[in-house]
C-alpha cells in the first residue's frame, strides 16, 4: 500500500522478566500500518497482540528494535495526544454521567467548557448515544457503556484508535451490530484502527489488513491484507471471498500452533 | 419497618435477661438488711425490693431510664442550676456533660480524620512513606490507651496546653488509625485498566488523584468514619478521666468512686446513645453521597 506509515516497527523485540525467567512476549516484529488502515491483530493468548498494542499506546516498552508512531516515539506520541485507547471493559466512571464520562478525558485536556459540550455532544451522536447524556453507566446495557467508552476515546480527535478486545465481552448479536456500526464510524472518521480481537469472522470484516500471530515467542506470522470492499454489509460474511480469507486466517493460526 | 420485629424481639429478650439477673445480684444485701433486723424476707418481697435499691450491684433497666430521665429532662427543666431556670446547662446533667464530650470527640475525629487522609495520600504516593508509615500506625494502636492518655495530657498540660485539646489528640489518636487503614485501600482501588486509561490520555497525577483515586476512595472512606468516630468518643471518654473536667468520662469515673451504680449506667447508656447517633450520622451521609455517585451497594 503506498499510504503513509502511520505507525511503523521494525525488528521489535519485548521481552518480561518474571519469576520464571524471561518471557519473549514480541519478537522480531515488523510491521508498518498506513494512514486510515483498519488492522486486527488476531491470534491465540499469550501470542502478544495485546503486547503490541500497548506498546504502540507507550503502555508497554519494547526491549529493542524501532517502533514510531506517526513519526515520533511511542511516548512522544502519547504525549501528543495521537491515539484513543478502547480497553475490554468500558470503564466508565459510575458517579459520571454518559456525556461526564466522555467530557472527562477533555477535561483532563484542559479543553474550554464551550467546546467540550460541543465534542460530547458529537462523538454521542456519531455512537448512537445521543438523548442518553444525563443516564449513568449503571443504567445503560453493556454494549451501550462500550460505545460510550469509543465515544470518549473518539473525543478528542486523535487520528488512531486503538482497540483491546473491545467487544469482547459481549454477545454475539450485540457484537455484529457493534461491528456494523464500527465501520460505519471508521468510514465517517477515516481514522486509523488497531483491532485486538481471537474472533476469526471479527477480524475479516471489519479489517483492511489482518496480522496473524502466534505465541512463544509472540510473532507475527501472516499479514492479510483484505481484497473485500471498504463498504461491507453484514451478509459479505457469506461470500466465496470472505470465506477464503478467513480460511486463510485459520491456517495462518494452525500453522503457529504446531510450533508449540 | 420490616427490620422493626426482630430489633425489638432481640431488644425484649435483653430486657428480660437483664431484669431475671437482677434479682439474685442485688438479693445478698435485701437478705442481710433482713438479717440484721432479725426478720424473715419472701421471696415476692425480695424480687420486689431488688428492683429499686439506692446503690444495686446491678440497677434495673427501669431505674437506669429513670435516671436517664431525671439528669436530662428533669435536671434542666426542674433544677435549680438547670438551663430552664439558670439559662446555662446544669453540671449535674447528662446533657452538659455529653455536651463536652461531643466537642472533644467532633474536634478530635476531624483531627483523626484529617490526619488519616494525609497519611494514606502520603503512604500512596510516597515509597518512603509507603515503607515506614504502617508499622508505627499499627504500633500506635498497640499501646493501651488507658495508658496513654495522662501522659498525653499531663505533657500537653506542661506546655501550657489544657482543656478540649487534650481529650480532642487522644480521640484522633484513636480514630486516625481506621482511617489510614481505609484511605491507604481506597486510594488504591483503582484497577491497572484504569490507571492505564488515564496514562493514555497523559493525564497528571493530580487527575489521577482527584478524579479517580478520591471518588474510588470513598466507600472505603465512610467504612473507616464509622469506626473512627465511634473510636474518637471511646478516646475522648478515655481522656476525660484523668482530667476531671466534666464530661461522660467524669460521670462514669465519680459515680463508681461513690458507687453510684445506676448513675454509672446512666452514663454508660448516654455513651451508647451518642455513639449511635454519630455513626448513624456518619451511615446516612454515606448512604446519600455514595447514591449520588452510583456506588451505594
Amino acid at each position: 500500500m503506498s499510504l503513509p506509515a502511520v505507525i511503523e516497527a521494525k525488528s521489535l523485540n519485548l521481552v518480561f522478566q518474571t519469576s520464571d525467567g524471561p518471557v519473549h512476549a514480541l519478537k522480531d516484529v515488523n510491521l508498518t500500518i498506513g494512514k486510515g488502515e483498519f488492522v486486527s491483530f488476531i491470534g491465540p493468548s499469550g501470542c502478544g497482540k495485546t503486547t503490541l498494542l500497548r506498546a504502540i499506546a507507550d503502555l508497554e516498552h519494547p526491549t529493542s528494535g524501532t517502533l514510531t508512531v506517526n513519526g515520533m516515539s511511542p511516548e512522544a506520541a502519547r504525549k501528543a495526544r495521537a491515539y484513543g485507547y478502547v480497553f475490554q471493559a468500558a470503564g466508565l466512571y459510575p458517579w459520571r454521567t454518559i456525556a461526564g464520562n466522555v467530557r472527562l478525558p477533555l477535561e483532563i485536556m484542559g479543553y474550554p467548557k464551550a467546546e467540550q459540550n460541543q465534542r460530547v455532544a458529537r462523538v454521542l451522536e456519531l455512537v448512537e448515544l445521543k438523548g442518553f447524556e444525563r443516564k449513568f453507566p449503571w443504567q445503560l446495557s453493556g454494549g451501550m457503556q462500550q460505545r460510550a467508552s469509543i465515544a470518549r476515546a473518539l473525543a478528542f480527535d486523535a487520528d488512531i484508535l486503538l482497540m483491546d478486545e473491545p467487544f469482547g465481552a459481549l454477545d454475539e448479536i450485540v457484537r455484529d451490530r457493534l461491528n456494523e456500526e464500527l465501520l460505519k464510524l471508521w468510514a465517517a472518521t477515516g481514522k486509523t484502527i488497531g483491532f485486538v480481537t481471537h474472533s476469526i469472522p471479527e477480524a475479516v470484516y471489519l479489517s483492511t489488513k489482518i496480522v496473524v500471530m502466534s505465541p512463544r515467542p509472540g510473532r507475527i506470522t501472516d499479514v492479510i491484507d483484505s481484497t473485500l470492499p471498504r463498504e461491507r454489509p453484514l451478509d459479505i460474511r457469506d461470500s466465496a471471498e470472505f470465506i477464503a480469507i478467513a480460511h486463510r486466517v485459520r491456517e495462518g493460526l494452525r500453522a503457529g500452533h504446531v510450533d508449540d | 419497618m420490616r427490620k422493626a420485629g426482630p430489633v425489638l424481639a432481640v431488644v425484649a429478650v435483653l430486657l428480660a435477661l437483664w431484669y431475671l439477673a437482677v434479682i439474685p445480684m442485688n438479693a445478698q444485701w435485701e437478705r442481710d438488711q433482713a438479717a440484721r433486723a432479725g426478720r424473715e424476707i419472701g421471696f415476692a418481697e425480695l424480687v420486689s425490693r431488688t428492683m429499686g435499691q439506692e446503690r444495686p450491684v446491678l440497677p434495673a433497666p427501669h431505674q437506669v431510664v429513670a435516671e436517664l430521665w431525671n439528669s436530662t429532662w428533669v435536671e434542666e427543666i426542674h433544677g435549680r442550676r438547670g438551663w430552664w431556670n439558670s439559662g446555662t446547662l446544669s453540671n449535674r446533667s447528662l446533657i452538659y456533660h455529653g455536651w463536652i464530650t461531643l466537642t472533644a470527640t467532633m474536634l478530635g475525629f476531624v483531627i483523626g480524620t484529617g490526619g488519616g487522609i494525609l497519611l494514606a495520600v502520603g503512604i500512596v504516593h510516597n515509597r518512603a512513606m509507603d515503607a515506614s508509615v504502617m508499622p508505627w500506625a499499627i504500633a500506635s494502636q498497640t499501646i493501651p490507651i488507658i495508658a496513654l492518655a495522662p501522659m498525653i495530657i499531663v505533657v500537653l498540660n506542661s506546655v501550657g496546653i489544657s482543656g478540649v485539646v487534650p481529650k480532642a489528640i487522644i480521640a484522633a489518636y484513636l480514630s486516625f488509625f481506621p482511617v489510614v487503614v481505609g484511605m491507604v485501600k481506597g486510594l488504591r482501588a483503582p484497577d491497572a485498566m484504569q490507571l492505564d486509561q488515564m496514562k493514555t490520555w497523559s493525564a497528571p497525577g493530580s487527575a489521577v488523584f482527584w478524579r479517580l483515586r478520591v471518588p474510588m476512595s470513598m466507600p472505603y472512606l465512610f467504612a473507616s468514619l464509622k469506626v473512627g468516630i465511634a473510636a474518637a468518643l471511646v478516646g475522648t471518654i478515655v481522656g476525660e478521666l484523668p482530667v476531671q473536667q466534666g464530661g461522660l468520662g467524669v460521670r462514669l469515673l465519680s459515680g463508681s468512686y461513690y458507687g453510684q451504680t445506676v448513675q454509672i449506667w446512666a452514663a454508660l447508656f448516654a455513651a451508647a446513645i451518642l455513639a449511635a447517633s454519630l455513626v448513624g450520622i456518619v451511615g446516612w451521609i454515606e448512604r446519600r453521597v455514595l447514591r449520588r455517585m452510583g456506588m451505594a451497594g
